[in-house]
């Protein structure tokens, strides 16, 4: 790892600044960037780290909405009675990511912001139809992931909080890729005030919404309206763990058990 | 524990947990010496390429940077040695390409050392190895062992075709005789998978260089410090070897991976005496990946030919072993002597014909991992007899029973005789443990949830404390396969034991300790162990091929004997009797007979205060040593089952029961034993089902190198193990009783998974690892 720079301001304005610099980064967690840094894969000049910034932590749950800072930790997420409460498969998510040291580390924030392709949040943020809140702006779900590692944040601009509306039922699948355990596919399937969502992280470059399982979960919201669904595999990845007809072929079984 | 005697079978808590579990270990990386440098291996990225330039000047005058070797410096010395001549079977010896210390000139796998940066601190050293400039010249990469033979490129000049040997062992006309009048003949067509060994501690060395004695000391993260410094002294740098000192202090694991002379240690032990000051390295975990001697890699078709009832007339096994880029230290003798050897199971099968095709590739070397060849042969017999019940229609057991070996000793087809055993014992047993009886049961009840459940037996038998050295010289051994012991009575009585063998997970402080506080009848707090060290340990072999307690532990009840027999001496002159009159019992030297007697400290004493003596007759001291070379291998054997339920529409597989009872003879520890079976199936089902070493094809480059695609098996990938010891027949050609449990887990369990597997599937075969991807194509394929 290359020697670097290091700041903790304790406002989210001082952080999207000292951010602005040529060769800075803001950290999160670490979780992803750390990992990239040791193995030479990341080498900023200087990292911003937003832990110092009391505004960005905690949960507030009320009026149909979960309202997550985005440095609340994804033990935190997973430990909160108030998200288990109205959001289980969203407490359950968070509770199966990584390992618990992760947990311990990684945040909503920063799992959002690098939108890792195989990453447990950006199915939960997309299956619910969720708003990511910004130091500029409000980001609807369908607007904020891009691509492969691709998002709408600009530079300069600091996810601050995760809005998730409470929906009626919503599950959560992941299944595992043995080495990494992140998701070979993971399915986040909700039914609410944001319609009727399916959520697919793993399978592609980038979280996107598997519509024709949606469009059958509309009409019945049950694992048999799955029944003999199929996904295409086209544009899906194909690695060692799995082909793009494997992750294909996946999607509806673990769309079918999200839904229950 | 203040008790005498009875700590034999025992379940004595392990003594060297405390420094362990408290994190009180001392391990090499924990040893830092004054004037300390740090080494950092630069290697290549390349699978297989010319080195055209080298040039180190701009690296050499980066900050911190004591010193930079290549393969220039090694020109002189010799290669790494391999410690098995294996000859074709055209009489020939096998090809034996030089293994350079740093490569030289050309570079043979992805990880191969190109040069070694020596700096003040290991971040310098890293940085220094940036600067070193390389121009390499690809060449075709040669990876996969079944078309390596013949292959675009030459790994080595000295073998063109890229064949080491062809060897092979049995009678090949006859079992192709057997073969052809068989009534059924079963063919299997399969890969034993390459795994990365992965011992929690990684590789670590510090190497110091003493001017004023000419003296070297090693700290190294090795199984057999002696066997290493026999190896670099006598064969790489011409040290002698009274010169060198090898320390093997706390290791964490080795499987076999820490068996190897490796060119890390070899060129830092050059250094030392270069730069003047000891340099240590410690192997980083992606490091390890590439740099450690993986495991197994074998392509295998097998035939087994049976008569209408069952019973098998032959077996006939062709096998493509990858022995990597280079030789590595006994890397020839696992596809061979370790494997082919085996090759009978528990079976009286008349006819068995192997033949072996070891082949070098662009590769990481390959070489011994726990079981060491003895799980690729129970992978091929346990495969292939489960099959051909399936293809019989005869009940996997019931095949198996009408084909075991019942009398004793029996000599194979394949070189080895077994001296006892039981098999229908142990097979019985484990069937009542796995509740067979319920399966249909519990099938029903998985079919009912959309599941598939299957059964699948290995009935495994292994050959262990490899052994006599006579035997294995006549092999192409070129290492004795005795092991030494010496016991030194203190004046007190309390005892200090010195072994060769090595404990680096295995519990030899308690497990020998145990052993001699009964020989000798006096508590276990008064005896400590000492191993690991060639300035402590009189001579070693080492700790591998689960041989330390048949072996290592048999050369201390040696010297114990003598030791009981001196003393008896010494205990007749103070109690004026004859030495024949003297029995030793419970830790006391009597007069048969009477009620003269003499407790154990009293003679100790004696023998260092000597002033009622026995000059004439003995010299005083209670010191012994004993070298303990074994007349035949010991045979663990034992039956598996294991029971899997896998969800069709994912592929995931989950283990619902794992079975295992095993005849290890005689057992000291119980509690240990259970661990080692249990760390060796987690590791065999870890190979069945997650572990594998995959080579890209057209690079050459290693895509599982790191534990992102690398799955090591984690406990919950496992289910609660049914373990079992059964009574058991004793060795009976050590005085233990004992034949060695370390490998037995790794070795029964991958062919009862995949078994269960196939039949859960109703397929003929699925390849390991049966990772969900593989088990769903397999479905999807038995499903169309």
């Amino acid at each position: 790892m290359q020697a670097f720079a290091y700041s903790n301001p304790a406002s989210v304005a001082d952080a999207a600044r000292a951010a602005g610099a040529d060769g800075a980064k803001l950290i999160a967690g670490g979780q992803s960037l750390l990992a990239s840094m040791k193995l030479g894969l990341a080498a900023p000049e200087a990292l911003v780290d937003l832990g110092a910034i009391a505004d960005l932590k905690g949960i507030t749950v009320g009026g149909g909405v979960v309202k997550i800072g985005a440095m609340t930790t994804h033990a935190a997420v997973a430990a909160d009675a108030a998200v288990q409460q109205a959001i289980p498969a969203l407490a359950d998510l968070a509770g199966k990511i990584g390992d618990r040291q992760v947990r311990n580390r990684g945040t909503i924030g920063g799992s959002l912001a690098n939108n890792d392709p195989a990453a447990c949040y950006p199915a939960a943020v997309l299956g619910l139809g969720a708003t990511v809140h910004t130091n500029q702006r409000s980001i609807a779900a369908d607007d904020f992931f891009t691509g492969l590692y691709e998002t709408a944040l600009k530079d300069g601009e600091v996810i601050t909080a995760v809005s998730f509306p409470v929906p009626e039922k919503a599950g959560w699948q992941k299944f595992k890729q043995p080495a990494s355990r992140f998701s070979i596919v993971g399915v986040f399937a909700s039914k609410g005030p944001q319609g009727v969502r399916v959520a697919v992280t793993g399978a592609g470059a980038c979280v996107f919404r598997a519509k024709d399982l949606e469009a059958r979960l509309a009409a019945n919201w049950s694992a048999a309206a799955l029944a003999g669904a199929t996904v295409t595999a086209d544009g899906l990845n194909s690695d060692l763990h799995g082909s793009a007809e494997y992750r294909a072929a996946l999607i509806p079984v673990l769309a079918g058990r999200a839904v229950g | 524990m203040n008790a005498r005697q009875g700590f034999i079978g025992t379940s004595v808590e392990r003594r060297e947990d405390s420094r362990f579990l408290t994190g009180k270990g001392q391990y090499t990386d924990d040893i830092t010496l004054p004037g300390q440098t740090y080494a950092y291996f630069l290697r290549s990225p390349y699978a297989h390429a010319r080195i055209t330039r080298l040039d180190t000047a701009a690296a050499a005058k980066a900050p911190g940077v004591l010193g930079i070797f290549t393969g220039e410096h090694f020109k002189a010395v010799g290669g790494l040695p391999c410690g098995w001549l294996i000859n074709s079977l055209d009489g020939a010896p096998m090809k034996e390409p030089k293994h350079p210390v740093l490569a030289d000139g050309k570079v043979r796998c992805v990880g191969d050392r190109v040069a070694m940066v020596v700096a003040e601190t290991v971040d310098q050293a890293r940085a220094a190895a940036e600067r070193i400039e390389v121009d390499y010249d690809e060449l075709p990469p040669i990876v996969d062992p079944a078309t390596a033979i013949g292959g675009p490129a030459a790994v080595h000049d000295e073998a063109p075709d890229n064949r080491c040997y062809q060897w092979g062992i049995g009678d090949k006309a006859g079992t192709e005789a057997a073969l052809a009048g068989a009534a059924h003949v079963t063919t299997l067509s399969f890969r034993n998978n390459r795994l990365i060994p992965n011992a929690m501690e990684t590789r670590a060395a510090n190497a110091s260089y003493d001017p004023h004695g000419d003296n070297y000391t090693l700290y190294v993260t090795s199984q057999n410090p002696h066997v290493e410094r026999l190896l670099m002294c006598a064969f790489v740098l011409g040290i002698p070897e009274h010169k060198m000192r090898v320390v093997a202090p706390d290791v964490g694991g080795g499987f076999g991976s820490k068996i190897f002379l490796y060119g890390e240690e070899t060129a830092m032990v050059f250094a030392a005496k270069q730069i003047k000051r000891p340099i240590k390295w410690t192997c980083e975990r992606s490091e390890a990946f590439l740099a450690d001697a993986h495991g197994r890699d074998h392509v295998t078709t097998v035939k087994l030919g049976t008569d209408a009832q069952g019973k098998f007339l032959g077996l006939h096994v062709e096998t493509t072993a990858n022995l990597g880029a280079y030789l590595s230290t006994f890397a020839s003798s696992v596809p061979t002597i370790l494997y082919a050897t085996l090759l009978a199971g528990q079976y009286a099968t008349p006819k068995i014909w192997c033949q072996v095709d070891a082949v070098f590739t662009n590769t990481a070397p390959v070489d011994a991992y726990r079981g060491a060849g003895r799980p690729e042969a129970t992978y091929v017999v346990e495969r292939i007899v489960e099959t051909a019940a399936r293809e019989l229609g005869i009940d996997p057991a019931e095949l198996r029973r009408r084909n075991f070996i019942t009398s004793f000793p029996y000599a194979t087809p394949v070189g080895l005789t077994y001296d006892t055993g039981d098999y229908e014992a142990t097979m019985a047993r484990a069937i009542t443990l796995a509740d067979v009886a319920g399966f249909a049961a519990r099938k029903a009840a998985s079919e009912a949830k959309g599941l598939k459940r299957g059964l699948g037996y290995s009935a495994y038998i292994e050959a262990c404390g490899i052994a006599p050295s006579s035997v294995a010289g006549a092999l192409g051994a070129r290492a004795g396969l005795f092991e030494a012991g010496e016991v030194r009575v203190h004046p007190t009585g309390k005892v200090t034991i010195f072994t060769g063998a090595h404990s680096h997970g295995q519990g030899h402080e308690t497990t020998f300790a145990q052993v001699v506080a009964d020989k000798l009848g006096i508590p276990m707090d008064d005896i400590s162990i000492e191993h690991g060290d060639t300035g402590k340990v009189l001579f070693g072999m080492g700790t591998y091929g689960s041989r330390s307690l048949s072996v290592g532990g048999t050369a201390i009840v040696k010297a114990v004997d003598k030791i009981i027999a001196k003393g008896k001496k010494i205990a007749a002159h103070l109690l004026e009797a004859a030495d024949t009159d003297i029995v030793f019992e419970n830790g006391e030297f009597k007069v048969a007979g009477t009620d003269k007697k003499l407790p154990f400290a009293a003679v100790s004493l004696t023998a260092y205060v000597p002033h009622n003596f026995p000059h004439d007759k003995l010299e005083p001291g209670l010191n012994e040593n004993a070298f303990y070379d074994p007349s035949n291998f010991t045979y663990p054997a034992g039956t598996y089952i294991c029971e899997v339920e896998i969800d069709p529409a994912t592929g995931h597989t989950r283990i619902d029961r794992m079975t295992a009872c095993d005849d290890f003879g005689n057992v000291i520890n119980p509690m240990i034993v259970e661990g080692q079976v249990h760390g060796g199936l987690a590791q065999g089902i870890g190979q069945a089902l997650l572990e594998h070493g995959i080579y890209d094809t057209e690079t050459g480059q290693l895509l599982t190198g790191s534990y992102m695609d690398y799955a090591m098996p984690r406990a919950d990938d496992l289910p609660s193990f049914t373990v079992e010891t059964a009574k058991g027949t004793p060795c009976t050609h050590n005085p233990l009783g004992v034949k060695g449990c370390g490998e037995a887990g790794a070795i029964g369990s991958p062919p009862a998974v995949i078994n269960a597997i196939c039949h859960a599937l109703g397929v003929k075969d699925v390849p390991m690892p049966a990772t969900p991807y593989t088990v769903w194509k397999a479905a999807q394929a038995a499903a169309r």
